[in-house]
């Protein structure tokens, strides 16, 4: 996975709360065998109308936000299916933060995987947020937002935090305690499926 | 102090524990399905990786699969790659597959219980978020996105944080327990805590409203846990539990002796704080249905539509987005529930598929005919399913009232496979999710109970299954 960098960027403002998986990658685009290249699929009832057109009126069809790699969105980001193309699709679009003030518990550990970083903040700041239209910096390891007129800090764990900066692959991290694996299997009381 | 039944569950399944990190859990078992796994095994050949434990691991494929003719080629060439993709994986990785000619395939929720696999006091993961429903065993069962698949295949663990603990616990009877249904009470308690209501917690079911229910039931209520945002949801076995479980194919054999091991530890201690907690009284509930575009958007049946004001309690956005909700669902507030006229009925879903919901559906339309301009469909949640549902004559039941009888399979909850809404059609549905297009682009999702699904088959519009007579 690739470290995570400082991000300065301007915000893609995407007013709507309850944000499902369904909304950011429908289904008929889960039946992609790669992780690469959902990112043309984002969003793709909001972005498209039923000829393939691009709506006018949805944000991301808005020129201003070519290029922004700053998603804000309302309460609840994320919910519903557990696909982890919701997140390879922001991430291929361009996305490398998702701010909103909660995330669903699925999407958000998704995220980690991927090297996105989700910020929760408090509804008031999601608001001011959704109304910035500078370019603002995402810096992970002094956990602060700036703005041009403001210095916002957010919380994360310290192992995501690590997770992110240094771009760690989970399963050799585990692997280190193949040892303790192995021991918990031979105690285990849990029967083979076979 | 005591510890609750999802407390216990943990620790005993902690391999490495830190200060203020996650900790490495051991997974028992994990069900793999075609859509969320292949790039999991991707990767696990790009780093020269096996399958730890083939042994705790079975597939199926169900999200994509046809539920028409099963001697006929899947027409979609890309749901035909990825169902092919996952054969040769578990070919590849020595993995337990139940491919869409067995006569165990099914919807991975459904079929998990009905062979012995979902065992009580157990960690199961699966990559889909209806996972929770094998919670009804008193496992631990989370949803999980595609990397943790690839790391569960790898290490059989999962790094996770400790979720907070939540009491759910439903209280009184049921006047009509064949119309107020399991699906009623979880709708019901959805509409109360909201859909992030439960983010970051297990739930725990507690309660003689629970205890009351039949093994389908609580899977109906553990299903939708992931609705109200909670991580996992579960019920302490009973015996039903242990009686439901006794003799399938999958049993381990040692089953009495883990019975006994079981039946005093798997409980939350009468001394045991939780968290958070919610209590719902369902002496006087009323059937269920969603109006909106969350689960947390329902009413009762003899309720009008509420406006985005009242829906909303003052809170703008969540007033924004009931407004945007029947925007889409072409509906306005004030409109009496059973004044709505419906398109289509599906009576499917790892929600509410199985022998139960189809016996308890097949009450209302005995005899009777799907109204003109109705098209119904049902779509058991295994084959096993349809086998035990057709041994009983209840095919014939639908099959005569003009509902189609389908192969089993995810079918129209979610419409990777061709069952899917037009845009603008109304269904009522027994599935979980009622999300804009999720049945398919521009589809209007009303989720009820079997039971109301095919009183509004019969009906064309939503009926007070409590007027019916059903016993």
């Amino acid at each position: 996975m690739k470290p995570f960098q400082n991000v300065k960027s301007i915000v893609t403002p995407l007013d709507k709360v309850n944000v499902d998986t369904d909304q950011i990658i429908p289904k008929q685009f889960l039946k992609l065998i790669q992780k690469s290249g959902f990112g043309k699929f984002l969003f793709f009832n909001w972005r498209y109308d039923e000829n393939e057109n691009l709506k006018s009126n949805f944000v991301l069809n808005d020129s201003k936000y070519v290029g922004s790699k700053i998603l804000v969105a309302g309460d609840n980001f994320g919910c519903g299916s557990s696909r982890e193309h919701a997140v390879w699709a922001l991430d291929d679009y361009g996305f490398s933060v998702i701010i909103s003030s909660s995330f669903a518990d699925i999407f958000f550990s998704n995220c980690f995987k991927n090297g996105l970083l989700p910020i929760s903040l408090e509804s008031k700041m999601v608001e001011k947020l959704l109304q910035e239209t500078n370019i603002i910096e995402v810096d992970l390891e002094h956990q602060i937002i700036k703005t041009p007129s403001e210095e916002i800090p957010f919380e994360i764990n310290s192992y995501k935090k690590k997770i992110l900066l240094e771009g760690l692959d989970d399963i050799a991290q585990t692997f280190q305690f193949e040892d303790k694996i192995s021991e918990f299997e031979e105690k285990s009381t849990v029967p083979s499926v076979l | 102090m005591g510890k609750t039944l999802f407390e216990k569950i943990w620790e005993s399944h902690i391999v490495v524990e830190k200060q203020n990190e996650p900790d490495l859990i051991y997974i028992d078992r994990h069900l793999v399905h075609e859509v969320t796994s292949p790039q999991a095994f991707d990767g696990l050949r790009m780093n020269n990786r096996k399958v730890r434990r083939p042994d705790l691991t079975i597939a199926t494929m169900d999200h994509n699969v046809p539920t028409s003719d099963r001697s006929l080629p899947i027409l979609d060439q890309t749901s035909a790659v990825q169902i092919k993709t996952l054969e040769n994986n578990c070919k590849d990785f020595g993995i337990k597959l139940f491919d869409i000619n067995s006569p165990n395939q099914g919807i991975v929720h459904v079929i998990g219980p009905q062979l012995g696999i979902t065992l009580p006091g157990s960690t199961i993961v699966c990559g889909d978020s209806h996972t929770s429903t094998h919670g009804a065993f008193g496992a631990l069962a989370l949803g999980i996105g595609t990397s943790e698949v690839e790391h569960v295949l790898a290490s059989q663990t999962l790094w996770l944080e400790k979720p907070k603990t939540f009491e759910v616990r439903v209280e009184g009877k049921r006047k009509n327990p064949h119309a107020v249904t399991a699906k009623d009470i979880i709708l019901s308690i959805i509409k109360n805590i909201g859909t992030a209501g439960g983010t970051g917690t297990v739930i725990e079911y507690r309660g003689e409203g629970i205890s009351d229910l039949s093994m389908d039931q609580r899977m109906t209520i553990c299903n939708m846990s992931i609705e109200g945002g909670a991580r996992a949801g579960l019920v302490a076995p009973d015996q039903k539990t242990f009686d439901y479980l006794r003799g399938r194919e999958y049993t381990p054999k040692n089953y009495e002796s883990l019975v006994d091991s079981w039946r005093d530890i798997l409980k939350t201690d009468s001394d045991a704080t939780f968290d958070k907690q919610f209590i719902l009284d369902i002496n006087d509930i009323a059937p269920q249905v969603s109006w909106g575009t969350n689960p947390g958007m329902t009413c009762d049946i003899d309720e009008p539509i509420p406006s985005p004001d009242k829906f909303s309690n003052g809170d703008v956005n969540q007033k924004k987005g009931a407004e945007k909700a029947l925007e889409y669902m072409a509906l306005e507030s004030g409109t009496m529930i059973e004044d709505i006229k419906i398109d289509r009925v599906f009576i499917g879903s790892c929600t509410n598929a199985r022998l139960e919901d189809l016996i308890e559906a097949s009450k209302i339309i005995q005899g009777q005919k799907v109204a003109p301009n109705v098209s119904a469909m049902v779509v058991p949640g295994s084959q096993m399913v349809k086998k035990q549902a057709e041994e009983m004559g209840l095919d014939k039941i639908f099959l005569d009232a003009n509902f189609e009888w389908r192969e089993a399979g995810c079918s129209m909850c979610l419409g990777m496979n061709p069952d899917i809404l037009s845009p603008g059609e109304r269904c009522a549905s027994t599935s979980n999710r009622n999300f804009e297009g999720r049945q398919g682009n521009g589809g209007r999702t009303h989720l009820v109970s079997p039971v109301m699904a095919a009183a509004a088959a019969i009906n064309g519009h939503f009926v007070d299954v409590r007027k019916l007579d059903l016993n």
